[in-house]
């Protein structure tokens, strides 16, 4: 059985804009997301929270809620001590964390107990009914106060101290020495402020336990469904067997849906113990008043140069305000992320960078959010800083970076805190981006400007970042390597399924990971079913955050992919009576070499594994495959944006905003080019709106969305978008990852055009949100100051 | 108190409690998923239907009584004859929506400006949707598709105004 149809390359080539594959069921109201999940007998969870930062808690009376007709149970935090579950250890295994609140509570919001009831109405109305009394203790809401340890928070560690721990790399001696020796320096606290990703849908979950099987099924919302698994296995001692997580679809995660939240857990606790499905869904008060934040770095920010503007130091000391528990979300060998990867795009002989975390009254966290960990932090540091340089150096900050970007030859470059970036032209990227924009007759238009006093700004960012986690020699979560997996399936007929360990949000996986795989197999991406999320069915992974699911999952399917077209060509070399050496892999297809026209497709291929295979091959056509990066991939861009400020107003008009992205091979540029304007829309929300507050009495600020902006299609500036293309080379498609690109990269472009758009009143740094009213006071006591 | 209201053309007859939201009628009592629940403050957007045809609302906002006798369109009510509504096909063709939990909403606002502005330009539509917030796309292609279905919608295209 052969065929002598040639496939058209292109139907299978990745690099188009195939429409996606999940939109028709998100389009007729059909996504199937957690709260949607409705289970016969279903009991409900609502959560009774703290309304003090900090305070003893000197008793819980449950009368008046167990009296409300419906309800089934009240838990506290000394219930679930009876089954060692009042705490659980946070996300890197280096503290612990409490479910409910047993003694005292550290953050306002804490969650305190749990009423299950017979619906969400009765058990928020007994919630009402539980009465907590507290007895206030004074709070400890900035980390520069809690490092003076006047008041421990923790008095459940050994370690009578708010600070958690003290990382650093690099080498403090000789930057300190070459800092002190250079012509120029700047120094400048720049603080990325607590945010939180909110995610439109909240976190949620429905436990049930299936007395008759012993088995517990958790419908999740999980960008990482076997980690979860994992996690309540060694948490609950439940035979890793009976745990079947289940992530349906997720309505955005961007980070928040990678820890494990109480709700969660007492939902379990009390679906196991009461034996029917128990389901929480959050509000959008609790999802942003205790569930991960993200940020909250203090940095201060040197940089040594010389006076013709060649980089020679960089030293960055950062203070972390991680809250009531260190559950920052970092693989455990690496508290501070990859903060590393604040030498950014430029070529440093000297950097050193340190960090203290301290605990404070505030809800815990440190997620990714839509960032490789710390990433954005990182970026905004040496984006800020180099902008800071320039205009000390009086020299244009595009000139700056030209002189200092790292060389395209000097690839694989080995940074001074510990990289080896794969890849990059930067030059390239950012000359690309001048062009664009015209970079020229835009400055010129600000130096006509500026005679009328009129505040225009520039702001430039060439970020570079560090995703793909990771090297299973460097990265782990609970010792769990960070690898991942895909498994393909070709059926007889010729289509596939595929699954992997990765878990979309958004992205698309359903239809690029079916384009990976149907350009490695010469199959129809529309006939290949892309399945994730399901523990039972999915081969094992680290899940979706950190831009980790192209550089790792993407990679496994290609290399699964290409496991099977190993098997297949000694199927073709049967059907084509040909030695296997002789069969060629030539436009999405098999031929004898030499005679490409009598082509055989995977499609004959698959049919023949099950009706006819090789005598020495086994029947069927399928592949697994854990792929272990070498390394991290690099993808870099180049942003640059235009702002108008209104001096009377302190109003920011974002007048164009262009963003090259170079993450290498692109796989499908309809989804590049979406996932580049969301994530602009985030780095936009967090310069200018996005941003968890407190009073000095450690209260939440900003508890619903009529409190913590996020952009409307009012505010959000159209996004021009283009892209240079520098393959990774040690991908195995070339693919770097993409969907945290421009949230790393852009906050840092913005507050740099409004910076220089005020240069003209002196005014240097305003740390984010630059709201109209902090724009409007720098300007008005910037005009004051020059008048005194 | 017992409620008639028609949604997506079929009558429906039930008891309600007078505190039940509208959302959570048509999603618990009528099964109808596809509307969402994102926020407690009427901020999100993610729950609008539309009402007597051509009004937006906020399903959150409005109780299930407040409804009775009146008529309630949904996201799952736009396809007809198994043919996806042109704003349904515009938002697939041009990558208005990602992770999908906004897209009804934004669907059922789109639907009611379109009824009252058959040519919206790109400000009417970013004002039109400025209740309903996005996470994931930036709102960029999601005016793209407005664009395109209000074209689709109205071809052929009316004569150019002179100037």
């Amino acid at each position: 059985m052969s065929t002598t149809a040639k496939p058209t390359p292109d139907k299978y080539s990745l690099g188009q804009s195939m429409k996606r594959k999940e939109d028709p069921r998100f389009l007729r109201g059909h996504g199937n997301y957690v709260d949607d999940i409705v289970l016969p007998g279903m009991l409900w969870l609502s959560i009774v929270h703290s309304p003090y930062p900090h305070a003893r808690i000197v008793k819980i009376d449950k009368t008046a809620a167990l009296a409300v007709p419906g309800v089934v149970a009240v838990l506290t935090g000394e219930d679930l001590a009876a089954h060692n579950l009042a705490w659980i250890p946070t996300f890197h295994g280096y503290d612990k964390q409490m479910i409910l609140a047993v003694g005292k509570v550290l953050f306002q919001y804490q969650e305190v107990a749990g009423v299950i009831a017979s619906s969400r109405e009765i058990a928020q109305d007994a919630a009402e009914l539980v009465e907590v009394e507290y007895e206030p203790l004074d709070p400890v809401v900035n980390p520069f106060q809690s490092r003076e340890d006047k008041i421990i928070l923790r008095d459940d560690r050994e370690n009578k101290t708010n600070h958690i721990y003290h990382w650093e790399v690099g080498k403090r001696d000789a930057t300190d020495a070459a800092i002190a020796a250079s012509d120029v320096s700047i120094k400048e606290r720049v603080v990325f402020q607590r945010c939180h990703p909110a995610p439109l849908e909240p976190c949620g979950i429905i436990a049930d336990m299936d007395a008759a099987t012993g088995r517990l099924t958790l419908y999740l919302t999980s960008q990482a469904p076997h980690a979860h698994r994992t996690v309540v296995s060694l948490v609950t001692g439940i035979p890793e067997d009976k745990i079947h997580v289940i992530s349906p679809d997720l309505g955005g995660g961007f980070g928040n849906k990678v820890p494990v939240y109480p709700g969660y857990v007492v939902a379990a606790a009390a679906s196991v113990v009461i034996g029917v499905p128990v389901k929480w869904i959050e509000t959008r008060t609790e999802n942003l008043t205790t569930t991960g934040f993200a940020r909250d770095y203090h940095m201060d920010v040197e940089i040594g140069a010389t006076k013709d503007g060649k980089v020679t130091a960089l030293k960055v000391a950062t203070v972390a305000d991680h809250g009531a528990f260190d559950a920052a979300a970092d693989p455990t060998k690496y508290p501070a992320g990859l903060f590393g990867i604040v030498t950014g795009s430029y070529d440093f002989a000297n950097a050193f960078t340190e960090l203290d975390a301290y605990f404070t009254n505030k809800p815990p966290g440190g997620v990714a959010y839509r960032c490789s960990f710390r990433v954005t932090e990182a970026s905004f540091a040496i984006e800020r800083g180099m902008e800071i340089l320039a205009r000390k150096l009086n020299m244009d900050p595009a000139e700056l970076r030209l002189k200092n970007f790292i060389k395209k030859e000097q690839f694989p470059y080995p940074s001074p805190l510990g990289f080896v970036y794969d890849s990059g032209d930067y030059h390239l990227t950012l000359r690309k981006a001048l062009d664009i924009i015209g970079y020229d007759a835009l400055r010129q238009e600000q130096k006509e400007k500026r005679t009328r006093g009129e505040l225009m700004g520039i702001g430039i960012s060439t970020f570079t970042e560090a995703v793909g986690a990771g090297p299973s020699k460097h990265f782990d979560i609970m010792g769990i390597k960070m690898f991942d997996s895909a498994e393909i399936r070709v059926h007889p007929t010729g289509s596939a399924i595929l699954r992997a360990g990765t878990k979309s949000q958004g992205q698309g996986h359903e239809t690029t990971w079916a384009q990976i795989a149907a350009d490695e197999l010469g199959l129809d991406p529309q006939n290949i079913m892309v399945e994730e999320g399901d523990t039972d069915t999915a081969p094992y992974g680290l899940g979706t955050y950190a831009s980790r699911s192209t550089p790792v999952a993407g990679a496994a399917i290609a290399m699964a992919a290409r496991k099977i077209r190993e098997k297949a060509r000694k199927i073709a070399a049967h059907l084509l009576e040909a030695p296997v050496d002789d069969i060629e892999w030539e436009n999405h297809a098999f031929h004898v070499k030499g005679l490409p026209e009598n082509a055989i497709t995977m499609q004959t291929i698959a049919f023949a594994a099950y009706t006819n295979p090789a005598p020495d091959t086994e029947p069927g056509l399928e592949a697994t495959f854990y792929y272990d990066p070498p390394n991290l991939t690099f993808p870099y861009g180049a942003y640059i944006a235009v702002v108008d400020v209104d001096a009377e107003t302190g109003f920011v008009k974002v007048r164009r905003f262009l963003a090259i992205d170079d993450c290498g091979t692109v796989i499908n540029p309809m989804i590049v080019e979406g996932q580049i304007h969301g994530g602009l829309t985030e780095g936009f929300a967090i310069a200018f709106m996005q941003e968890l507050a407190f009073d000095a009495d450690g209260n939440s600020l900003n508890t619903n969305f009529t409190e913590y902006l996020v952009p409307t299609s009012l505010e959000t500036p159209h996004w021009e978008t283009s892209s240079t293309c520098t393959p990774s080379p040690h991908h195995p498609i070339g693919a770097k990852g993409v969907g945290e690109s421009p949230n790393v990269g852009s906050p840092a472009a913005f507050v740099n055009a409004v910076m220089d758009a005020l240069a003209p009143l002196g005014v240097t740094h305003i740390d984010m949100p630059l709201t109209r009213e902090k724009v409007w006071r720098a300007v008005r006591s910037a005009k004051g100051a020059a008048k005194t | 108190m017992n409620i008639s209201v028609t949604v997506n053309g079929k009558p429906y007859q039930r008891d309600v409690e007078p505190r039940t939201l509208l959302v959570y009628f048509l999603r618990e009592a009528l099964g109808l998923t596809g509307t969402h629940v994102g926020c407690d403050t009427s901020s999100c957007g993610v729950c609008v239907v539309v009402l007597d045809g051509d009004r937006a609302v906020k399903s959150c906002t409005m109780f299930a009584a407040m409804a009775d006798g009146h008529e309630i369109t949904t996201v799952e009510g736009l396809v007809q004859g198994g043919k996806l509504h042109p704003l349904q096909q515009a938002f697939w063709d041009c990558h208005g929506l990602q992770c999908g939990y906004c897209t009804p909403g934004m669907l059922m606002t789109s639907y009611a400006l379109l009824k009252h502005q058959p040519n919206p330009d790109e400000p009417a539509i970013r004002e039109a949707l400025s209740g309903n917030l996005c996470r994931c796309t930036g709102y960029q292609n999601i005016v793209k598709a407005v664009q395109q279905a209000a074209a689709e919608t109205n071809a052929p295209a009316p004569e150019p105004v002179a100037t």
